[in-house]
């Protein structure tokens, strides 16, 4: 099997399983306990929430040990609501691409009121500072722009995003899910004020993630109980998890130079193959993009059997099509850069990792060319196209 | 992937009928590319009986298979025959399709009628046009 789906999930890596197991068979104390076993427990959540602060340039006390990406999007967004909507502000600029979990929450909010700015990506996938600058109005409570994008892995300008906002005064989330581990991050020297991560996309565990939250910012709870996460997040601490994802995000951050070349070799080398089938077209900017992502659309078939087909010869990978998504439309992140629905629908996502090798990337441009090839062979609209009754779109 | 049958499988992976018949008695493409699935089916029919069928298909798994599956149901078939497929005897035939996928047998079930309809109009039949859809306006589609 050769697994190009990397960015919907990752293997976890023989560390990060190592750092989990103590923590189930011998410390498995619960970390608010007061005897030694739970003490033990507590010990080592303070030494994790040390390791991750650490690697994302902040302080201990400004992280908060969530379930996941999605819980983290949705407490960032919603505790930066809480504050803006004391002092009356009560509008939020975004981007049209975000992850669901970022849309969704906004749309929440504005069914109570809020107003939502969603700034256009362009074609390249890519959102200016000169853009934000532009939306932010007086009544702006939060700037919201994914660090790289989940679809077409392009990568943002966090750092600048990050000044306009730090200099008009406004706070600035980022989705940083796709980016952990795989990009240099460093909350302050950023300027970012919240960041959420996700331990799965970076060879830890499902189920884990990180808000982190500039001190000063007070957070609204989104799961109510106990009082772990200093009040912030209920339910007792996940520490396997915990222990897991700060081991695969310290392994991910120490060989993210190295990594980082191997994975742009392999994945220039995929584009250079998938770019020679005719009437194709890369989705996202060629070169400011995460270092194993590859998207693309190829005109006259539709996604899903494609997905299919290279399942049977053994391939991964994922589409935007509407009959992938479970919806009628296809992803709005290839809409978003402006892809018609026609091309939307025949789109092809491979990501990579570590452990890909030259030789699979050979075999996948093969695959894949053969299959477009066959999928066009029986497609109505590939005929018309060929026969000049339609006119290509994708030249 | 267990999201469809064996048999929609087998029907995906080895397509019957796939092709053009050049000169067909009866030819019927439903369905767009915005939505993402275009059904176009050729017949040839001689003495009302369908003795060649022919598709293609752009769309997912699932479309794929409706139409090699109603091909095959068709094919030697009295047009009588034809005109009464129903999507759900499609959909029966592949062992069932997950219910957000139920669409494309109906696009199969349609685009056989459409055939059939472009048959009797270039051979001046008379037909009761309260059996075939619109199908420019019918809600199976994303709705443009
Ligand atoms: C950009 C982005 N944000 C958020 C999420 C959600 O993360 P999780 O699956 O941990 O909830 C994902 C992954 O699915 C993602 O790619």
């Amino acid at each position: 099997m050769i697994y190009l789906d990397n960015a919907a999930t990752t293997k976890m890596s023989q560390t990060a399983i190592k750092a989990m197991i103590p923590y189930m068979d011998c410390i498995y104390g619960n970390p608010s306990s007061l005897h030694s076993a739970g003490q033990k427990a507590n010990e080592a959540l303070t030494d994790a929430r040390e390791r991750i602060a650490r690697l994302l340039g902040c302080e201990a006390k400004e992280i908060t040990f969530t379930s996941g990406g999605s819980e983290a999007d949705n407490q960032a967004i919603v505790s930066a609501a809480r504050i803006g909507e004391r002092s009356g502000k009560k509008h939020i600029v975004s981007t049209a691409f975000e992850h669901h979990a970022v849309l969704h929450t906004l749309n929440k909010l504005e069914k109570e009121g809020f107003e939502v700015t969603l700034l256009d990506v362009g074609e390249n996938g890519i959102v200016l500072p000169e853009q934000v600058a532009d939306a932010i109005r007086e009544d702006t409570c939060l700037v919201t722009v994914m660090f790289a994008n989940n679809e077409i892995g392009t990568i943002q300008p966090i750092e600048e995003i990050g000044q306009v906002c730090r200099g008009k005064g406004v706070l600035f989330h980022t989705d940083a899910v796709q980016a952990a581990g795989h990009l240099r991050i460093d909350a302050k020297a950023q300027n970012i004020d919240m960041l959420s991560l996700s331990a799965h996309k970076f060879h830890g565990p499902k189920g884990i993630g990180v808000l982190y939250a500039r001190k000063g910012i007070r957070l609204t709870n989104i799961i109510e109980g106990g009082a772990q996460e200093r009040g912030k997040r209920a339910g007792t601490e996940n520490i396997p998890a915990i222990m897991a994802m700060t081991a695969a995000l310290e392994e991910a951050c120490l060989h993210m130079d190295e990594n980082s070349a191997k994975l742009t070799a392999l994945r220039d080398k995929l584009i250079a193959g998938l770019s020679k089938i005719p009437h194709s077209v890369l989705n996202g900017d060629a070169e400011k993009r995460l270092p194993g992502n590859v998207s693309f659309c190829f005109e006259g078939i539709e996604g899903e059997s494609l997905l299919l087909l290279l399942d049977d010869k053994g391939i991964c990978a994922s589409s935007g099509s509407a009959c992938t998504s479970g919806s009628l439309d296809p992803s709005h992140v290839l809409l978003a850069i402006g892809r018609v629905h026609d091309i939307a629908h025949g789109s092809l996502r491979l990501t990579l990792s570590e452990e890909n090798t030259e030789k699979e990337v050979d075999y996948t441009i093969s695959a894949v060319k053969d299959v477009v090839e066959y999928l066009r062979s029986i497609s109505p609209i590939w005929r018309d196209l060929v026969s000049g009754k339609k006119e290509f779109i994708i030249k | 992937m267990a999201l469809y049958s064996e048999k929609v499988m087998d029907h995906f992976r080895n397509p019957r009928n796939v092709g053009v018949i050049e000169n067909a008695d009866g030819i019927g493409e439903v369905g767009n590319a915005k939505c993402g699935d275009i059904m176009k089916i050729y017949l040839k029919i001689e003495n009302d009986i369908i003795v060649d069928v022919k598709f293609e298909t752009f769309g997912c798994g699932s479309a794929i298979a409706s139409s090699s599956m109603a091909t095959e149901m068709i094919k030697g078939k009295h047009i009588s025959d034809a005109m009464n497929l129903t999507n759900k005897a499609v959909a029966e035939a592949l062992d069932g399709l997950p219910a957000h996928k139920m669409h494309c047998s109906v696009l199969a079930e349609e685009a056989i009628k459409k055939a059939l309809l472009d048959y009797y109009k270039k051979n001046y039949i008379v037909y009761d046009s309260n059996v075939f859809h619109d199908c420019e306006s019918c809600g199976h589609c994303c709705g443009d």
